[in-house]
Parts: structure tokens; C-alpha cells; sequence
């Protein structure tokens, strides 16, 4: 029997049980679904971050406490104030050196309140993170050396506490501390549903004694020559390690950072993979079930097209092409409504979706090989049918 | 008529050797397991349905079979069509030795040579007529075009040429065993092998039927064989054959 009509009986097979082949169907549906649509999910969470990691910029060095290595628990911090003017001075003139000091605060206004990241920074902070004020000025170096109490607000920490109002000039308050607010910075966006906007900048020392702490949490250098990167890195490293341990610190490039970042996120992609895969598999159990259900029921069937000449394969091919046809049907309504989902998700929901044309392939894919996998078993039960037995089946 | 089942046709040197011969064929079931076993001990719970059997069909020969129920008529019918093999004892197509065929030259056989009648018609239920008689065809390679055009000749010939559209469900008794022959001729066997064709119908319409299989083994040439319990129908075929407690006895002349 060629494959063409092969074809044609599972066709007329799939026609002639209608509402048993949908329900099949569906179960692939929902598993080839799912893949697409956490696999897009996966996919636009890690585009998401290297856009946000690459925002950074290229010539820029993070001097992080501790190790970083996926996995490793975050470190508390040995930087000082004092670590980061060693590094000022001794990388004067060939690079630019800012801080930060980060906690998550309520802030206030008048009668609203909101919940924003509280950052310490020196007033390098704008020129070397890319911040750009829109609206008023920055924090100073005389800010940071008075410890003065003012705020550079995120773009929607200022619309959540003042509205349409200006701020510059009106007062925020953070655990009962007072700031005026001297400028605000433009839009960064969000990451993975995080508002990175709903920030509240503070010169570094204000901070320190809000927090009530001496420490730094992260040190950045801007390295305006990219070839002086290297070196610049191995002065960084020689001077820290005057006062600290080597495990005390650790100092990425933002590829390293990418690296790390990505590392992380293709992990979760394909934990969510591996998830939307048991559902796929779950759908296979399906398909295999109805294909015994099939066989079964058609025992009398085969056997005739035994008696009259079907060899075993012809009627292991017949019924698996039956499973693939469900599952390839199963796969392109799965596709289609995984697609559907994802484009839902990336406009009406803060997750990031990206529909890539490799996980569609792959879904695609699986389910053939879901197929293939789940209808072998009951096609060859059906090729191995012994005809006089089969045709006296009740 | 004995001596000629039980006679060694390759003495007759100048003869082809016949259709098909069983020798000595005996089967046995085993009952209580799952499926068949082969070669099982007499241990109490084996039926044997046949013990011994030897017959030869010659090429454009019409033979009847008869005897009681659960003699072994069917179980004798399936050796004779490659559709089953023999406890013990050989079969032999065209003087060739069936137990050196696989399974699937079996099949081959079936498709090629062997066309089945079977007891309870066995159409394929929401298929046409004209499809169902064409199924054989399917599994020879058959084009779809030529496959249509000897299934509606096949039609014609047992009579239905004006039912080629119609389904099982659409068609009298009667009908739907001359789709059956239909089917088994479409092939061009040389064998045709009916098992109670006229069983399920009454007299007037199973002597339609005979009637279309003794056509073919006049107009053919094809070997035909045909299992009934009706005396009157095994009357109207040359040479009987009499099956009891699976094996064969003289029947009366
Ligand atoms: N698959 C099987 N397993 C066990 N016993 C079987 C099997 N097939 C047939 N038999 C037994 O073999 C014997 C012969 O069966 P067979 O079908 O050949 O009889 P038959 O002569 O065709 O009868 P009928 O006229 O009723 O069709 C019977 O006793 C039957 O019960
Ligand atoms: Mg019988």
C-alpha cells in the first residue's frame, strides 16, 4: 500500500470518529501550546535582560562583591567609600569611577506613598551608568561630600508621587528623613515586569546614614578607550587587593555579565520547556491510548485486509500515519494557538513573549516524533494480528 | 472421489501439479492461553480441528466440502488459503512448499492467487461497493484509475453494475455476498475459496450465488471450493468432500 493511500484510510478513519479525534487532538494542542508559548516566554525574558544588561554600555567594568558565578549566593559588600576614592585616584584621568548603595524603601510625598529602590550614588552615577536627566540636575559632588538631603527621582517614581505636578523643589520623605527633590532622570523601562524607573536617587552618603551603613554595594568604572579595558582591570584588581581578599570581590565586563545573565535565563527556558514537555507527553499517552482503541475496534477489519493480501507493515503503516496525522494536526492548531497566546501575553501582560522560528520548528517537530513514538506500539500490535483470528473477533 | 483426495498427484508426471494440496495436515488449538500455540501436547485442553487431512485441488476444479458443525470445515478452508498454517504436515501452492514462506510472501500469495468468500460477507461498513471490491487491488499496486475500472468489470460480472455507489448498509443480503464474490474475483485468482456463502441467505438467493461461482469455474477456469451444510447445494457441485471430527470420510455417492 503506497503512503498516498495510506493517507486516504487514516483520513477516513480520523473523519469517521470525529469527536474521539478532537479530544485526541486537543491533548496535543495543549502540549505543542505550551511549548511555544513558555518557550517564548523563556525567549523574551532573556532578550529582555541582555537589552537592559546592554543598555550599560560596552566599555563599562562592575566591581561586585564576592564571586559571581550562576548559582553562588549574593555576598554582603567590603566596599567603603574609601575603596572606591583609592580607585578614583589611582585610575585618574584614564577612567571614571561611581557607586551606588541600593535598598528598597517606601517612599512619600504629601499624602501618597509608593514603594521604590532607594540608591545611594556618587555623582559620576549619570555619566557613567548613561542616565540622562531630563528635568532639573543631578547629584553633586558638593551633595555627596555634604551628605546633603536631596533626591534625583526615576521618571515614574515622579509621576507616582507628584502626578502631573513638578517635583523639582517639593519634598519626599524616606523612614522619616526628609529630601528635596533637585532633578528627575529619563525612561529605562521595564525588565521582566520590573518598573526600572520607580527609582529614587540619593547622594551615596545621605544614603549610607538613611541605611545607617559605611558600605557600598557596587562599584562602576567607565573605561572610556576600549583597549585600555584590560588594564584597567588589572589595576582595579591590584588595588583592591591591597585592602581586600581576592573572594571578597569580583570585577565583570558586561559580555561576562551577558554571559552570566544568559546562562541563567536559558536554564529557565528550558525548565519551562522541560514542563511544557510534559504536557506534550501527556498528549503522546493520549494518542497511543486511542490508537489501541482504534486497533482494537478494527480488529475484524484487519483481518480481512490481511485475508486479502495487506502485508504487516501495510498495516502498521496505516496506523501510524493515523497517529501522525492526529499529532501533525495536533501540532499546527498547537502552533497556531501557542502564537496566538504568546502575541496576548507580550502586549496584555507584563511578560516578555518572543515567537522564535527554531521553537516553532521544534514544536512542529516534537509532535511528528510524538507521533511516531506513541503510534509505533499500536501499529505494530495491528501488523502482528493473526487474520483468521482477527476476522473472528467480537 | 477418496482415493483421488488422498492420491500423491506427482505420480502422474505429465500433470501440473495441483492449486493447492494439503498432506496430511492436522491443527490443533490450545485452549485457556492468550492467541495459539503451536505443536501443543495432548494434555486435555487442546482441541484438535483437524487430524490429518489430504487433499488436492486441480487447477479449474469446483469442489464442495460438507459435514456437521465444528468439524473443521473453516479451519481446513484457512489452511487452503495461506491464511493459517498447519500444526503439523504441509501445504503445498503450486507444488510449492508453504512452510518456506514468510509471512508476508503468504500475503503476497493471498493477494495474488487466492481470492476469499467469507461466511459473514466482511465488507467494510460506510465504504462503496465499488471500493470495497477494490481493496484487494489496493494491495497489489494497483493504480487508482485501473483499480476502478476491474472493480466496476468485477461488479458487472456477479450481476451488481448498477450498485457501485451503494454502501453495505444500502444493500440486501443477497447484494452484499455478490460484492463479496465481487471482491475475490477482481484479483483473477485461480483459487476461490467460499466459506458457507450461501449460509446467511435464503434458498432461492444462495442458489443465485452458487450459481455465479459455478459460471466462474465454467467461464474461468478458476478452482473453486466451496464449504456448505446444504446437501442440495453440494449436489450441484462435480466433486464433494465430507469432513467429520477433522477428518475426512466418504460421503455418500
Ligand atoms: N481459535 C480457536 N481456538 C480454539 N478452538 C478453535 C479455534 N478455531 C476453531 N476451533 C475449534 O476447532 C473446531 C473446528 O472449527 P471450524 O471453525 O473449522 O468448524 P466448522 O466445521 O467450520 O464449523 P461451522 O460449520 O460451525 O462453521 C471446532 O471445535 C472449534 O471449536
Ligand atoms: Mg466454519
Amino acid at each position: 500500500m503506497s503512503l498516498a493511500e495510506a493517507f486516504k484510510v487514516a483520513l477516513g478513519a480520523i473523519a469517521a470518529n470525529r469527536l474521539r479525534s478532537s479530544l485526541t487532538v486537543l491533548g496535543v494542542v495543549i502540549g505543542v501550546m505550551s511549548v511555544v508559548l513558555l518557550v517564548a516566554i523563556g525567549t523574551g525574558a532573556r532578550d529582555e535582560v541582555s537589552a537592559g544588561i546592554e543598555d550599560l554600555g560596552s566599555n563599562l567594568l562592575i566591581v561586585a562583591p564576592g564571586g559571581f558565578e550562576f548559582g553562588q549566593a549574593p555576598t554582603v559588600s567590603k566596599f567603603t567609600l574609601e575603596t572606591v576614592g583609592d580607585l578614583e585616584r589611582r585610575l585618574y584621568g584614564r577612567a571614571l569611577v561611581s557607586a551606588n548603595l541600593v535598598s528598597g524603601e517606601t517612599v512619600r510625598a504629601d499624602d501618597v506613598s509608593t514603594f521604590a529602590s532607594v540608591l545611594g550614588v556618587t555623582e559620576t552615577f549619570d555619566e557613567v551608568l548613561n542616565r540622562r536627566v531630563v528635568r532639573g540636575e543631578f547629584v553633586t559632588e558638593s551633595d555627596v561630600a555634604m551628605g546633603n538631603r536631596v533626591a534625583v527621582l526615576g521618571s515614574s517614581a515622579a509621576t507616582g508621587l507628584f502626578g502631573a505636578v513638578d517635583p523639582i523643589g517639593r519634598t519626599v520623605s524616606i523612614s522619616g528623613l526628609r529630601f528635596r527633590v533637585i532633578g528627575v532622570v529619563g525612561r529605562l523601562g521595564a525588565t521582566l515586569g520590573v518598573d526600572r524607573d520607580a527609582q529614587v536617587l540619593l547622594p551615596v552618603t545621605a544614603a549610607q546614614r538613611l541605611f545607617g551603613t559605611l558600605r557600598v554595594d557596587t562599584v562602576f568604572v567607565e573605561v572610556p578607550e576600549a583597549e585600555a579595558l584590560d588594564d584597567v582591570r588589572g589595576e582595579i584588581a591590584s588595588e583592591l587587593g591591597l585592602s581586600l581578599e581576592p573572594g571578597d570581590f569580583s570585577i565583570l565586563s558586561q559580555e561576562e555579565i551577558l554571559g552570566v545573565a544568559g546562562e541563567i535565563l536559558s536554564t529557565l527556558t528550558g525548565v519551562l520547556a522541560a514542563i511544557a514537555g510534559i504536557s506534550l507527553l501527556v498528549g503522546g499517552i493520549g494518542v497511543s491510548n486511542i490508537m489501541l482503541v482504534s486497533v482494537s475496534e478494527r480488529t475484524r477489519e484487519v483481518g480481512l485486509r490481511k485475508a486479502l493480501g495487506a502485508r504487516s507493515r501495510d498495516i502498521t503503516r496505516q496506523f501510524l500515519v493515523e497517529a501522525v496525522v492526529l499529532c501533525g494536526v495536533g501540532g499546527v492548531l498547537g502552533i497556531g494557538v501557542g502564537v496566538g497566546l504568546a502575541q496576548a501575553a507580550e502586549r496584555f501582560t507584563p511578560l516578555p513573549a518572543t515567537i522564535t522560528g527554531w521553537s516553532i520548528a521544534l514544536a512542529f517537530g516534537t509532535s511528528l516524533v510524538v507521533g511516531v513514538v506513541f503510534g509505533v506500539f499500536p501499529a505494530r500490535r495491528a501488523g502482528r494480528l493473526d487474520p483468521v483470528v482477527a476476522l473472528r473477533y467480537e | 472421489m477418496n482415493e483421488r483426495a488422498l492420491a500423491s498427484p506427482d505420480r502422474e508426471t505429465e500433470r501440473p501439479p495441483p492449486v493447492v494440496e494439503v498432506r496430511d495436515v492436522t491443527r490443533s488449538y490450545r485452549l485457556g492461553g492468550r492467541g495459539r500455540r503451536r505443536g501443543a501436547s495432548d494434555d486435555g485442553t487442546t482441541v484438535h480441528a483437524l487430524r490429518g487431512v489430504s487433499l488436492a485441488v486441480e487447477s479449474g476444479e469446483l469442489v464442495s466440502i460438507v459435514g456437521p458443525s465444528g468439524s473443521g470445515k473453516s479451519t481446513l478452508l484457512h489452511l487452503l488459503g495461506a491464511l493459517d498454517r498447519p500444526t503439523s504436515g504441509s501445504v503445498r501452492f503450486d507444488g510449492r512448499d508453504a512452510a518456506g514462506l514468510s509471512d508476508t510472501e503468504l500475503a503476497v500469495l493471498r493477494n495474488r492467487h487466492i481470492g476469499f468468500v467469507f461466511q459473514q460477507f466482511q465488507l467494510l461498513a460506510r465504504t462503496p461497493a465499488l471500493a470495497n471490491v477494490a481493496l484487494p487491488l489496493v494491495y497489489a499496486g494497483v493504480g487508482r484509475r485501473r483499480r476502478r475500472e476491474r472493480a466496476r468489470e468485477a461488479l458487472e460480472a456477479v450481476g451488481l453494475g448498477h450498485r457501485l455507489r451503494h454502501r453495505p448498509a444500502q444493500l440486501s443480503g443477497g447484494e452484499h455476498q455478490r460484492v463479496a464474490i465481487a471482491r475475490a474475483l477482481v484479483t483473477h485468482p485461480r483459487l476461490l475459496l467460499a466459506d458457507e456463502p450461501t449460509g446467511n441467505l435464503d434458498t432461492a438467493t444462495g442458489e443465485e450465488v452458487l450459481a455465479i461461482l459455478r459460471t466462474l469455474n465454467a467461464d474461468r477456469g478458476m478452482a473453486v471450493v466451496v464449504i456448505t451444510h446444504d446437501p442440495e447445494v453440494a449436489a450441484l457441485t462435480p466433486r464433494r468432500v465430507h469432513v467429520r471430527d477433522g477428518v475426512l470420510e466418504s460421503g455418500p455417492p
